[in-house]
């Protein structure tokens, strides 16, 4: 049985659908790379943004 | 009056395969169309997040009571034969019973969407929609 972090669930979330994203909404490898990129630091940065923003709530 | 030869291409082959196949099983519709590398991509990141999910204790959905179930179990089948074989075998919970449970859910759940858009971007291939 898996017991990850709950931020090691959002990395693994992350870039899976990067790669799926990346590779289904662009045509040709560099711009796959580059929207993939680009997805998966939206994926992270938003979690992390919005774990900041309920901890302050949160205090 | 629309000709049932119109789903053949000049190829010969079924327009939809690509469409089925990848669907029943991730990435074999871009591996039927020889793009290796996207299929080979597609197949373990679906694979992966539907596997991890499972390992993490994650439901699978297996009826419809209310909205929320019926929505899972729509998740669910996009990961086509991976989860009739999982119900067969009987993994994943039945119930949640870890926190990493409820992750594992909708892990299981977004394999399932993510292996719709591949099977739809095969499909998209095939027609020329997309090089």
């Amino acid at each position: 049985m898996l017991h990850p972090s709950h931020f090691t669930a959002v990395l693994l979330f992350a870039l899976f659908a990067s790669v799926v994203f990346g590779i289904t909404q662009r045509d040709t490898p560099r711009r796959m790379i580059r929207y993939g990129a680009y997805c998966f630091v939206l994926f992270v940065g938003a979690a992390i943004a919005l774990s900041w923003l309920m901890f302050l709530i949160a205090r | 009056m629309a000709n049932p030869q119109d789903k053949k291409t000049a190829a010969g082959g079924f327009i939809y395969l690509p469409l089925i196949a990848g669907w029943l099983v991730p990435g074999a519709g871009h591996f039927l169309q020889r793009k290796w590398g996207r299929g080979a991509l597609l197949s373990v990141s679906i694979l992966a997040m539907f596997s991890i999910g499972i390992a993490m204790q994650g439901k699978l959905y297996a009826g419809a009571h209310d909205i929320l179930e019926m929505l899972g179990l729509a998740g669910d089948l996009g990961n086509g034969l991976l989860y009739v074989v999982s119900r067969a075998a009987g993994w994943g919970a039945d119930q949640i019973t870890v926190t990493t449970g409820d992750y594992g859910t909708r892990f299981i759940v977004v394999a399932g969407l993510l292996n719709i858009i591949a099977a739809v971007d095969a499909h998209n291939l095939r027609t020329g929609r997309k090089s």
